[in-house]
């Protein structure tokens, strides 16, 4: 057996689980496992005990509020990627979905792990970030909501404190009639952790004006991060304008350098793949092709 | 550092291809370790061990999935398939296996049970895959033999077959 030895529990609410996590600092969540259980057999994480969270049905489910589609922390990746709602109303994170791990993780993979484990190159939480979406956190005696842009941290690292339990992202609904989306990535291999991956929403008005967009970068530097294309809003987009706001967002960006990408070629592919991205998202949203709310 | 002491054993109880079955066991032991070692179900073959390769797949609830990355106390109450589950009757071959003989899908055989369960998990969902849903299909699983090549056209075999039988979707073989 390659993990160290642990206890498992599987209590039967969240105020239990957030008991058992506040009572003990060596206690860790399990959900779907796809990252934490890696960790365990190369013995990166010996936590003495388990909390499995997996079954809490108040923590699974697509859910849609006026302003927010409510995904709950240990519904699994490949819910949300057949999701007919995530399709229509979320449509950059079905877009997103795919190339997030590869259909075995998926099927096991919850969107709060995702969340929770702060990868900088994971795909869910450029979404959450590109969206200014909001994560839900419960600890034993309150529930609250953090920004996304507040939540992550660094690499694999969250502003959760011991005691905490990630339970659900609330992604903004956006309600415009002409909204299109686009997302790009660049990787060794499909299905590979992303050297860069771009996510753009765009809407425009009947007159093909931008009335909103957003441009939000991964793998780049330390964790996703939002790109300022306030200037595109209130124009017809052109290629121009957008190379241009790109181009100079991407220039000075802090950009990590490891064996597979320097940090050169990361704000290189990072101009590219945002412009692309934004273009997709203006064409989608022009033909109408784009999500429906 | 703590000592490394063992933990006391945890009763679990599994429904592997079809049939209840117990094992005590530690809760750092995997789901693959398990169906190997207390069940004797040595088709799930352990490769990496830490989710990259596919060699251990299985089927949970019908959907692919790694058995090393699951721990047997976390797999109760649900359908478990391994690639001993999928032969209609002992001697015989399912007909994805069947295509994967034909094709010459295999060469060592280590990736081949988590090929097939993969192979097997697509074709109930999708009659008709294309090449793009194929690789997509078995994009988890990593074969150092074959090059893929074969592999896939073992696949699109096997599709073309069970459209041509009038075997019933979406259970088992």
């Amino acid at each position: 057996m390659k993990p160290a030895p642990f206890d498992y529990v599987r209590p039967d609410s969240l105020g239990e689980a957030c008991a058992i996590l506040a009572s003990d600092v060596d206690t860790r969540i399990i959900a779907g496992g796809q990252t934490l259980v890696p960790m365990l057999a190369m013995r990166l994480a010996r936590p003495a005990r388990l909390v499995d969270i997996l079954r809490l049905k108040e923590l699974h489910g697509i859910s849609t509020e006026e302003n927010a589609i409510v995904i709950g922390a240990v519904t699994r990746q490949v819910e949300v990627e057949r999701s007919e709602i995530i399709r229509r109303s979320l449509p950059l994170l079905a877009k997103a979905l795919p190339w997030v791990g590869h259909p075995p993780t998926r099927n096991r993979g919850t969107v709060g792990g995702s969340i929770a484990n702060a990868d900088p190159s994971a795909e869910i939480p450029l979404v959450a970030i590109t969206l200014g979406a909001e994560i839900e956190i419960a600890n034993p005696s309150d529930r609250t909501r953090m920004p996304a842009d507040e939540f992550f941290i660094g690499p694999m690292l969250a502003a959760v404190m011991p005691g905490d339990c990630v339970c659900a992202v609330r992604f903004p609904l956006w309600t415009q009639a002409r909204v299109g989306t686009g997302f790009h990535e660049v990787s060794a291999r499909r299905s590979d952790f992303a050297f860069v991956a771009a996510a753009a929403q765009v809407a425009l008005d009947q007159v093909g004006r931008c009335i909103a967009a957003t441009l939000g970068l991964g793998g780049v530097g330390d964790r996703a991060i939002r790109i300022d294309v306030a200037p595109l809003v209130g124009n017809v987009p052109t290629r121009e304008a957008i190379t241009d706001i790109v181009r100079a967002a991407t220039k000075a960006l802090d950009a990590s350098s490891d064996l597979h990408a320097s940090a050169d070629y990361r704000r290189r592919v990072a101009a590219t793949l945002g412009i692309r991205a934004l273009d997709d998202a203006f064409a989608e949203a022009a033909s109408g092709h784009g999500a429906l709310p | 550092m703590e000592p490394c002491h063992e933990k006391i054993a945890m009763k679990v109880r599994l429904n592997v291809n079809g049939r209840e079955r117990e094992a005590d066991v530690e809760p750092r032991k995997t789901l693959l370790d398990t169906l190997r070692e207390d069940f004797l179900l040595v088709g799930s073959h352990a490769g990496c061990e830490h989710g990259v390769c596919g060699a251990c797949t299985v089927l949970i609830d019908g959907e692919p999935s790694r058995s090393c990355l699951m721990f047997a106390v976390q797999a109760d109450g649900y359908d478990i398939t391994t690639i001993e589950g999928l032969a209609p009757a002992p001697g015989e071959l399912s007909i994805v296996q069947d295509a994967f003989c034909e094709t010459h899908g295999l060469q060592c055989g280590y990736c081949t049970p988590g090929m097939i369960l993969a192979a097997h998990a697509l074709l109930e969902r999708n009659d008709a895959p294309g090449r793009a849903d194929i690789l997509e299909a078995i994009s988890g699983n990593i074969c150092r033999c074959t090059g893929y090549g074969q592999i896939v056209e073992a696949i699109e075999h096997a599709a073309d077959r069970l459209r041509k039988t009038n075997v019933p979707r979406g259970g088992r073989p």
